[in-house]
């Protein structure tokens, strides 16, 4: 049987996607219309003999994600259970400290996933991949190619090309090493914990030769890709299953309009259902749109393509959205145009504003950055929660922080 | 009687407009620049306009068919046209408009008796221009002073003039500016006189300035000829509508709008503090705020357009963009957002 392991981290990470994980923890924020989380369970539970999902991190057990969790294994018809951190413990140290819980039911491999990727997970693929290729007891880690320049902001991986072996893992790299970049997605079998346990081993006798620390060092504290797939390649048992198919990360705000899109994309084939057409009496649809049913649109707006419409979000007369994603309790009022941006929960945008942003693809993983003047880089436009944009203002290329009620225009700005 | 408007110059500070139509025939509230200062001439009594022209005089020509007499130099050339009857007569640069005081001019110019009366305007930061300074009484002028660093008056020139023939002896056939060469030497003289202008006064040779007087003189209306201002629903303040033009559903228009013959102006649009030339079109739910849209062009849908933004002739805006001071060239049509002012070639 097999298991599969989320790493959704806490709330200490994750600030490169304020102002939006002030309200929500970041696995939860809604990308194409269902929490980000929910696409890395739904294909995890597709998978032949997944018995358990495990989801680690340091989130104090909070209702948001107790709620989702309930709702996921009543639809998934599978366990799900929440396992915290007593301190971020890192990739490696997590599922080290919980490795008897991973470990019960004796799984013969388990995969193990960030919660900060859209990807189209070709988990089968992987199990089918360790069989044909490699050793039987072999780890396999998802890798798919960049380009030279974007491939620096990855964990960079050099294969043996007749076998897949990985000879050379190396995270973020100061100069070109290889195109090949790591997922974040892994298939491991038991035998890991034995190579994560000499790292901690090492850690806790260095600790012992060394001056007591703030404590911020700890000996569990084990990152996979630096401290253990540098060590493993080379050693026959790290293996590279490069797809593909699509895969983003999800670290700044910006980026889940990206991955929005990437999903909404995928919808086609995995959930028609959830794609919004063009029918008498409602909007006009151009592209992937998804709408959740309680949402309130007046017909002659006109909405797409790459837009994902929240519960309970209003939408009046003549309303233009694109490549946006609204968050529920949202009012978009007549008139008003809403691109490249995301508007925060229960915000309201007055008639005839507009709220844009620039695309920030192709590298949707880029934080904000500031020009020297303190001005920022033209990015995605993010409304946080409860924000008031006035009639007829524009808003373009700025973050605005929750609770605000904006009372002129805005432009490449951090609106506090 | 007589006038002369001097219309002269390429009118490049009117650009784009001025590519496509000379400055004169551009419509200011519905009606070319010109035919306001003429109306005013003719209600005032005079018979006998002539235009001191260069550019494009041909097509002024045609579109006026005021008299057969054409000038194509300065004040001296007219000599002729101005001198035949011995009578005072206007001249006025063609770039102002307020509610011209003809009558009251000539009343107060035959009253003193001189050589000449010019007409001036208050401002409010006379430190930016020429001013007048004058005996309050009588409004005797006693000196120009250019650009002055300290008070000395807030009273310009207004670019209206009423003058005796005599006058015209004074040039030179040769390049003369009057304000400069002709005017001290006839206030040393105790020759010249001012007027004050009542009401609004606005030079409109550039689109920010064409703006604000359009503003000023929907005010006039509004106290002089109400009738002519469109009311009702989804209209606010002043607004000016051609009779031809066509305003869909739920738009909101003004205040500070006038819209030409023959605009379409599609459903949910906004427009405020902007001149919608013959022609053109605005599409559904664009918003528009202290902008000229050129004949017959097109605005597409969800649009935002401000900032003194021009467009040109037939220039057409794609969907949803935003252009934000933009000065568009004839003829281009426009694929991508213009978020800090420039010029589209």
């Amino acid at each position: 049987m097999l298991k599969a392991v989320i790493l959704i981290g806490g709330p200490q990470k994750g600030t490169r996607f304020r102002p939006l994980s002030f309200e929500v923890p970041k696995p939860l924020f809604p990308v194409a219309g269902v929490p980000m989380l929910q696409h890395h369970i739904e294909t995890c539970a597709k998978v032949p003999n997944m018995k358990e999902i495990l989801l680690i991190g340091f989130y104090q057990p909070n209702e948001e994600l107790t709620r989702f969790m309930f709702n996921a294994q009543q639809e998934f018809k599978i366990s799900i259970r929440y396992l915290q951190e007593y301190a971020a413990l890192g990739t490696g140290g997590g599922i080290y400290h919980f490795r008897d819980q991973i470990l019960s039911g004796n799984p013969a491999a388990f995969f193990i996933l960030n919660a900060d990727v859209c990807s189209a997970f070709p988990l089968t693929e992987m199990l089918s991949f360790q069989k044909e290729h490699g050793e039987p007891n072999s780890f396999v880690i998802l890798g798919t190619t960049a380009n030279r320049k974007q491939s620096m902001n990855y964990g960079c991986i050099v294969e043996n090309e007749e076998t897949n072996e990985v000879l050379h893992y190396v995270e973020k790299p100061s100069t070109f090493v290889s195109d090949i970049i790591n997922c974040g997605i892994y298939l491991f079998n038991p035998d890991i914990f034995q190579h994560i346990g000499k790292v901690f081993q090492k850690n806790q006798q260095d600790m012992l030769l060394e001056e007591p620390t703030n404590g911020w060092h700890r000996a569990e504290a084990i990152r996979l890709e630096q401290d253990i797939f540098t060590a493993l390649a080379g050693q026959r048992k790290l293996y590279v299953y490069k797809t593909l198919s699509f895969w983003s990360q999800i670290k700044s705000a910006g980026s889940a309009i990206y991955a929005s899109r990437l999903y909404l994309t995928q919808y086609h084939t995995t959930h028609p259902e959830r794609l919004a057409s063009n029918k008498e009496g409602g909007p006009r649809i151009s592209g992937n749109v998804y709408i959740h049913p309680t949402a309130n649109i007046d017909p002659t707006a006109m909405l797409g393509p790459n837009v994902s419409i929240g519960t309970g979000v209003t939408i009046g007369a003549g309303v233009r959205v694109r490549e946006s994603i609204i968050l529920h309790g949202a009012n978009l009022q007549d008139h008003c145009c809403v691109l490249n941006s995301i508007v925060g929960w229960d915000s309201t945008v007055g008639k005839w504003a507009r709220v844009e942003g620039t695309p920030s693809d192709p590298n949707p993983n880029d934080p904000y950055t500031l020009f020297s003047d303190g001005k920022l880089t033209p990015s995605i436009t993010i409304l946080g929660c409860n924000v008031t944009i006035p009639s007829e203002v524009i808003i373009l290329n700025s973050i605005v922080l929750p609770h605000k009620d904006l009372n002129r225009s805005f432009k490449n700005q951090i609106i506090l | 009687m007589k006038a002369l408007i001097l219309v002269g110059g390429y009118g490049t500070r009117l650009r784009p407009l001025t590519l496509s139509v000379p400055k004169p025939l551009v419509e200011f509230c519905n009606k070319p620049i010109l035919l306001h200062q003429v109306e005013a001439l003719v209600k005032a009594g005079v018979n006998h306009v002539v235009l001191a022209v260069s550019y494009m005089s041909e097509l002024l020509e045609r579109e006026m068919r005021v008299q057969e007499q054409r000038v194509s130099g300065p004040l001296a050339l007219a000599r002729e046209l101005l001198n035949v009857d011995n009578e005072p007569f206007f001249v006025l640069n063609s770039d102002v408009i307020c509610d011209f005081p003809f009558k009251d001019l000539m009343q107060f110019h035959r009253n003193h008796g001189k050589e000449g009366t010019i007409v001036v305007t208050r401002v409010e930061e006379p430190s930016k221009y020429g001013v007048v300074v004058f005996e309050a009484d009588s409004g005797r002028i006693h000196r120009f002073v250019e650009k002055p660093q300290v008070f000395v008056s807030n009273k310009i020139n207004a670019g209206i003039y009423i003058f005796n023939p005599s006058m015209l002896s004074r040039i030179q056939l040769r390049p003369t500016s009057i304000e400069k060469e002709i005017f001290p030497v006839m206030a040393e003289e105790g020759h010249l006189y001012t007027m004050e202008l009542q009401g609004f006064w606005m030079d409109i040779g550039q689109p920010k300035d064409f703006l604000t007087g359009m503003c000023m003189y929907l005010q006039s209306l509004r106290q002089h000829a109400p009738e002519r201002l469109r009311t009702g629903p989804g209209f606010l303040g002043n607004v000016l509508v051609d009779p031809t033009a066509q305003i869909g559903e739920n738009c909101t228009i003004g205040p500070n709008v006038t819209i030409g013959a023959g605009v379409v102006v599609e459903d949910g649009v906004r427009i405020k503090r902007c001149t919608v030339l013959k022609g053109a079109r605005v599409r559904s739910h664009s918003w528009l705020e202290s902008c000229i849209v050129g004949w017959s062009s097109s605005v597409g849908q969800w649009v935002r357009m401000e900032n003194v933004t021009v467009l040109g002739e037939d220039v057409i805006v794609n969907d949803e963009l935003y252009l934000n001071g933009a000065n568009v060239l004839p003829h281009k049509s426009i694929n991508d957002s213009v978020p800090e002012p420039r010029i589209i070639m």
